[in-house]
């Protein structure tokens, strides 16, 4: 058996063989279900019956998927370039303080105009995204500092901002006044007219967030795709020092796409509060990992932006039966397992699209290699 | 004299210290063999999880418990390097995104907590600990005392270990045949050393590292599971590689300084110091720390210095050098 280079790779690749990874990763999971002694053909029906098919289960699996929808946009606009921007986290975070927290100043200034409060958020959130995600950009752009680790690091440091917010301060995002505000530390609850509106198609809730991330997704792919501000990125993320001699601004590019991929995790965070939170709630934020799971997303999305739909939704779909079912039969965890299968079985099927593998003895020459893809 | 701050700073710098010292050694004998593990927090975890597993389910004495436990720990870390090893070794995976998969995976929301929740480990106290041994009587002296002489079995091995590690990679025939195989592939190959082998094994023993290092957490430090057990130290740990400019000697010296910074908030709390200002500002610096120090190392001036492995991340294909 020999492994050799693609010179082609032919487009039914891209699809069948992420198709194939997920069927691979509910293989392995069936076998180690088997073996903690969990029956995987009920557990299976049960699960994709509580994400897409029971009564209410498209609505739920919305809540799930809208958030992981945005920061697996932001995770692929900035993958993409080979910008490993794992902040996610800490951007939806920070995200998350900056819309509720103008959705409460807006409130008590006598604001009521919906279309307003979403506007404002939805800018507050993207600039604060953007603002935390350039730190490790800029640290990128001039000093040459690894952004895995400065993104992550930072992560920890929104999540304590959290806590200190709603547990151990009086800020202006804590609740003081109501009784159970005085009793236990809450978030304050913004006024109902910034709440975001919501479709219903039949019996099915989709919250506005997930339609801007749709929108959003569209325009990232256009402009990745159909620009010359997404060419540039596509060289560098390709050959820096190609992408050098052709006289691209590196250090430009750099902070250009940690902005972008800040404000696109900024902007759900903001989704989050607008459509599902109303109030800061530090342990369910920081618990969810929605940052993370944005990372699972872009990946197995192979970083296009407008893939990155249909994985979410799948994703959100299995976050929402994990939750659900959660209890004594149903292994907590157990998704979050999964998605980790998913995502090794998604990384090791990649060698399918760049290698053939060929079987028998060698009967030619392999030509020249073809040019490293985008992953 | 032993009871001061300075001291007592010390001291538990030591003991916060050891897992990143135990993880950076890992991960530098990875990166050294030009393997680059991301899944150093996920592989922490699963050695703390099944560390605490094993001491709480393995009757017998406490040291026999407690060695088994590491031995448990450092076999569960072994085996999330192995997905690691043969997604990028084998299958020519992207390291850093399979480092970032293994983590997602074994991590804080994947197999970690699955395990710990399916094996009720959650909440409960640990049946042993390490406990802190007063070597040779010394542990009173003053000064030295508490800082070198009454520490836990586990830190006097990592000692052992940066010995080893650093005589490993100077001064033997295999070490020379690592970094050969991490600086140039390609002519380690030529001369007959299997590559691929050599990085199996050392992001194996990566693994082994890390997965003691979360026995550290879960057995000496916290005597407990929770989710949150390393809160980070996984990534300090690949950081302070870059620190120590991959060298064995100098992750001694970076894993206390952050130690000192994960051990100052706790010290400050007992003593009621500084309650004015908020303590997240101390819990954030050992993060904020991070990454002031690696901007000071990226700059030009220690540029020079660097001796990141020349194939760090790249995988070696025969056929394409």
């Amino acid at each position: 058996m020999r492994i050799e280079r693609r010179l082609d790779q032919p487009r039914w690749l891209s699809i069948a063989v992420p198709v194939g990874s997920i069927a691979l990763a509910f293989g392995i999971m069936a076998i180690i279900l088997a073996i903690t002694g969990h029956p995987p053909g009920p557990t299976y029906r049960r699960l994709f019956d509580a994400a897409f098919f029971a009564n209410g289960a498209l609505t739920s699996t919305f809540v799930f998927a809208t958030p992981i929808l945005f920061t697996g946009l932001a995770a692929a606009a900035a993958f993409r370039m080979q910008l490993f921007n794992i902040g996610g986290e800490g951007q939806f975070y920070l995200g998350a303080i900056a819309g509720i927290g103008i959705a409460l100043w807006l409130g008590d200034r006598g604001v009521t105009s919906t279309p307003l409060f979403v506007i404002a958020m939805i800018v507050a959130g993207a600039l604060a995204g953007a603002a935390w995600a350039s730190i490790p950009g800029v640290l990128r752009a001039f000093f040459r500092t690894n952004e895995i680790i400065t993104s992550l690091m930072l992560n920890y440091v929104a999540g304590l901002l959290l806590t200190y917010l709603i547990i151990d301060s009086h800020s202006y995002w804590r609740d003081l006044k109501t009784f159970e505000g005085q009793a236990f530390p809450l978030g304050k609850v913004m006024s109902s007219d910034a709440e975001w509106p919501t479709a219903t198609l039949g019996s099915v809730i989709v919250p506005f967030g997930f339609a801007l991330g749709i929108g959003l997704a569209v325009f990232l792919w256009f402009l990745y795709r159909r620009t010359r501000f997404g060419f540039e990125l596509q060289v560098i993320g390709d050959s820096q020092p190609a992408a050098r001699y052709a006289g691209m601004r590196l250090r430009r590019k750099i902070l250009a796409v940690m902005a972008i991929s800040g404000a696109l995790a900024g902007i759900g965070g903001a989704s989050f509060e607008g459509d599902f939170a109303h109030q800061l709630e530090p342990t369910g934020l920081q618990s969810s990992s929605y940052g993370y799971t944005g990372i699972v997303v872009a990946a197995l999305a192979r970083y296009n932006p407008v893939a990155v739909i249909p994985v979410a939704f799948f994703i959100g779909g299995l976050q929402s039966a994990g939750y659900t079912l959660q209890g004594a039969d149903f292994p907590s965890g157990l998704v979050g397992v999964m998605q980790g299968i998913i995502l090794f079985c998604a990384l090791g099927g990649e060698i399918l699209i760049r290698y053939r593998v060929r079987f028998g003895r060698r009967t030619r020459q392999a030509a020249t290699p073809a040019p490293e893809p985008a992953p | 004299v032993n009871d001061s701050f300075l001291v007592v700073l010390l001291a538990s710098a030591i003991v916060y210290g050891t897992p990143l010292l135990y993880g950076a050694l890992g991960e530098l004998l990875a990166e050294r063999s030009g393997v680059l593990n991301l899944g150093v927090e996920g592989m922490m975890l699963m050695g703390g999880v099944m560390g605490f597993w094993a001491v709480q389910r393995i009757h017998g004495p406490a040291s026999l418990a407690l060695a088994a436990a590491v031995g448990v720990a450092a076999v569960a870390g072994a085996a999330m390097a192995l997905i690691h090893a043969f997604l990028v070794i084998t299958l020519r995976a992207n390291q850093i995104v399979s480092g970032l998969a293994l983590t997602i995976f074994a991590g804080a929301a994947g197999l970690a907590s699955y395990l710990g929740n399916d094996l009720n480990l959650t909440g409960a106290p640990a049946r042993h600990t390490f406990e802190s041994i007063d070597v040779l009587g010394l542990g009173g002296l003053p000064v030295v005392g508490p800082i070198l002489f009454d520490q836990n079995v586990l830190v006097y091995a990592s000692w052992v270990c940066v010995a080893a590690v650093g005589l490993y990679l100077g001064r033997t025939r295999l070490g020379l045949n690592v970094r050969a195989v991490g600086e140039a592939p390609a002519s380690a190959d030529a001369m007959g050393i299997n590559v691929a082998a050599y990085r199996y094994a050392h992001t194996l023993v990566g693994g082994v590292f890390a997965g003691i290092a979360g026995a550290c957490f879960s057995l000496a430090i916290l005597g407990q599971w929770q989710t949150t057990l390393t809160g980070g130290a996984g990534w300090i740990a690949i950081a302070l590689v870059i620190f120590a400019f991959w060298r064995a000697d100098l992750c001694l010296v970076g894993a206390y300084f952050f130690g000192a910074f994960s051990a100052l908030p706790l010290i400050l709390q007992g003593r009621g110091w500084l309650t004015g200002i908020p303590s997240e500002v101390f819990s954030s610096l050992p993060y904020l720390m991070t990454i002031m120090v690696l901007v000071l190392v990226s700059t030009r001036f220690a540029k020079r210095h660097l001796g990141a492995p020349a194939a760090l991340g790249t995988p070696y294909v025969r056929e394409e050098r």
